[in-house]
């Protein structure tokens, strides 16, 4: 009974492993393969989060299980992750905008004002668009 | 007075569980200094959050959060798929305007990150005036379908919570 | 199994760095050398977990999240000064 209890534990936590580790790999294989910025920054976001995610989730479930000590510090580095993932890609996306990007090529905002990569906020005092739903 | 040690509970809260979770061990003094942390953070820091917005209903919050991770994995069986079975040339790349509804900037910057994290997006810019949000989709047919799923399953949701 | 499981997810993220090499010695923009950067940093995260785990200790955790966070903060500061040329304004 211990013992089947090891090796579904085992397996849950090598099953882990292998599903960070492949999603690793994909996103490495997509920033190799796909063609412009915009598409490579798709695939790090999203895999490597997962990807790192599920070895910490492995990591948290190994201490947990196996050796019976329980660990915050994966639930911790995950939760920072994901946090900052979204930050970091709005980060990259601006700076390749900025870079490589001309304004005309880019969709219009369908307002007054164009992206905030290449145009100033309006200035405070001005009259607010009457469109716009009311502040709380 | 309570509320003048107390300015924002939550955050007096989560630091103090943030703290445990660092020091990995929960003993009596470690509790004590996560309290005292978590009391003296937030009243030196209250001059950096005037006006933060009210967490409509909690328990919202808590939905949105699991319907968000669901999504996450989806995601990326989605451009794992992509990645590896598509022809790189045949990947339809579209540039996509969302019109907002929310006015808070706390609300847009959740909106924003969970659409870097979901469905084949991401979040590149917003307008000027915060009126709307650009969003690149890695693969779509029509662009209208990912705009309003956006504001049907996200947007929506975070407007009750913060609303 | 966990020792198998172990070896397969290192070499999964190694090659990860790898690829992520070549891409910042490649990539035809900055923001690329940025994104492989910060790529590179999650991957090393990942790869000291597992040498974490492989040792049986806790030290590991501690420094890969310091790690995340250095990474984090080096990630925008770079973006920041290629947006605006200055980091702090």
């Amino acid at each position: 009974m211990d013992q089947d209890l090891t090796l579904i534990s085992e397996i849950l936590v090598a099953a882990f492993l292998v599903i960070g580790g492949v999603f690793s790999l994909v996103s490495s294989i997509g920033m190799m393969r796909l063609r412009t910025l915009m598409q490579r920054l798709h695939a790090p976001t999203k895999s490597t989060t997962l990807g790192v995610g599920g070895v910490l989730i492995g990591s948290m479930l190994y201490s947990l299980l196996i050796r019976e000590a329980l660990s915050f510090h994966e639930l911790l580095i995950t939760l920072f992750l994901f946090m900052t993932a979204p930050i970091t890609a709005n980060f990259i996306a601006k700076t390749y905008m900025q870079d490589k990007i001309h304004k005309d090529e880019l969709p219009d905002t369908g307002r007054d004002y164009g992206w905030a990569v290449y145009d100033d906020p309006p200035m405070p005092g001005t009259p607010r668009d009457p469109e716009l739903p009311e502040e709380r | 007075m309570l509320r003048r040690l107390f300015p924002h509970p939550i955050l007096t809260l989560t630091l103090a569980i943030v703290w445990l979770m660092l020091v990995n061990k929960i003993t009596s003094g470690n509790i004590f200094l996560g309290v005292v942390l978590g009391i003296v953070i937030p009243v030196m820091t209250a001059p950096y959050w005037p006006n933060r917005p009210k967490l409509g209903r909690p328990l919202l919050a808590i939905e949105y959060f699991l319907i968000v991770l669901v999504d996450i994995v989806a995601a990326n069986i989605e451009v794992a798929y992509l990645v590896l079975f598509r022809r790189s040339k045949n990947i339809r790349s579209q540039w996509l305007v969302v019109p907002l509804d929310l006015r808070s900037p706390e609300a847009i910057t959740v909106l924003a990150a969970t659409i870097t994290m979901t469905p084949g997006t991401v979040a590149a810019s917003l307008a000027a005036d915060g009126g709307s949000l650009l969003v690149h989709v890695l693969d779509t047919d029509a662009p209208d379908e990912v705009c309003a799923h956006i504001k049907k399953r996200y947007e929506r949701r975070l407007k009750e919570i913060f609303g | 199994m966990i020792l198998y499981a172990l070896t397969f997810a290192s070499a999964c993220f190694g090659l990860g760095l790898l690829v992520t090499l070549w891409r910042l010695v490649t990539g035809p923009s900055q923001a690329d050398r940025i994104l492989a950067l910060d790529t590179m940093v999650i991957n090393f995260i990942a790869l000291m977990v597992l040498y974490g785990i492989w040792q049986g200790t806790q030290i590991y955790f501690e420094a890969a999240m310091l790690i995340a966070m250095v990474g984090f903060v080096s990630t925008v500061a770079f973006c920041r000064f290629i947006l605006r040329g200055d980091i702090i304004e």
